[in-house]
């Protein structure tokens, strides 16, 4: 078998917060009608966790599902189980007007950890990132500078950030500029 | 700096989280339509200093398009609205009604 690789091996660097690439997470696309009894149903079959509200996450990388927009939700599963949780899931939509699909291989994953977290992400994102306005349960697609990325806060000082694979570069670079530990300002 | 609401995700985007897309509630005119008529479906466009409609997308979002209606000479918003809509809103022309007294806009009031 191939030696299957995340886009950045596992990047790391310390500064005002530790960047860290969080190797390969499996993910399955699933667009169709939310309200739905029986997607909501494969959903659950898939990761154990409800539809969440609008802008919200149930789980985490290792079981959990994002709501992406009105007809769209992220699920996210184990990376060596995607596969056959993907065919539970299409399974359990049988007859339903509604599409999954295994996504995992075009995405990258960072985990953004320190005391400075929301200060580094409010840096690259026009988000507030005040504790009264994203915390617990909230899940964000935005920008992260010039490209697309959702994230999403796993504590009180840690993000976990999806982006394109394909610019997987670019966003660790990112993040590692916005974490130089000279360029603290001090605010979050 | 522009703020809309964008009405599928709720979320207060900043202009830099969207995409214009243009003036909104054209009426398309294609195959059997007067060249008068394509030419201005294709070319005409409102310009106004004061009440303007307009179509966004929030692309660095939920990827969905959307209405808005705001002002372009102080940039206030008046507000947002679905996509699948072929005029503006009843709740909209009041909230623009009750700012600016006696606004047209192409054929609404
Ligand atoms: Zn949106």
């Amino acid at each position: 078998m191939s030696n299957l690789a995340s886009a950045l091996n596992g990047a790391s660097f310390k500064g005002l917060v530790t960047v860290t690439e969080a190797g390969l997470v499996g993910m399955i696309t699933l667009r169709g009608d939310l309200s739905s009894a029986k997607l909501q149903a494969a959903v659950k079959v898939a990761c154990g966790h409800d539809v969440p509200e609008p802008r919200k996450i149930a789980g985490t990388v290792d079981g959990g599902v994002a709501w992406m927009s009105p007809d769209e939700l992220l699920v996210l599963v184990p990376y060596a189980q995607v596969e056959a949780k993907l065919s539970e899931m299409t399974a359990a939509l049988d007859g339903e007007h509604a599409l999954a699909v295994n996504v995992s291989d075009a995405r990258a994953v960072f985990r953004v950890s320190g005391a400075s977290a929301r200060e580094v992400m409010g840096k690259v994102a026009p988000v507030d990132f005040s504790a009264a306005a994203f915390g617990g349960s909230d899940f964000r697609r935005s920008r992260l500078a010039q490209v697309a990325g959702a994230f999403w806060m796993d504590s009180d000082d840690s993000f976990t950030i999806i982006c394109f694979r394909s610019a997987a570069d670019y966003v660790f670079n990112l993040l590692s500029t916005a974490a130089n530990p000279q360029s603290s300002v001090g605010v979050y | 700096m522009l703020i809309l609401k964008c009405p599928y995700c709720g979320v207060d985007a900043e202009e830099t989280e969207l995409a214009a897309g243009g003036e909104a509630h054209l009426k398309r005119f294609g195959p059997g339509s007067s060249d008068d008529e394509f030419h201005d479906y294709l070319f005409m466009r409102e310009n106004p200093k004061g009440v303007h409609f307009e179509r966004w997308r929030h692309a660095n979002g939920c990827g969905k398009w959307f209405h808005a209606a705001r002002c372009t000479q102080t940039l206030e918003v008046f507000g947002t609205y679905s996509a699948q809509v072929t005029e503006p809103p009843q709740e909209i022309r009041d909230a623009i009604t009750a700012k600016r007294p006696g606004w047209t806009w192409r054929e609404f009031e």
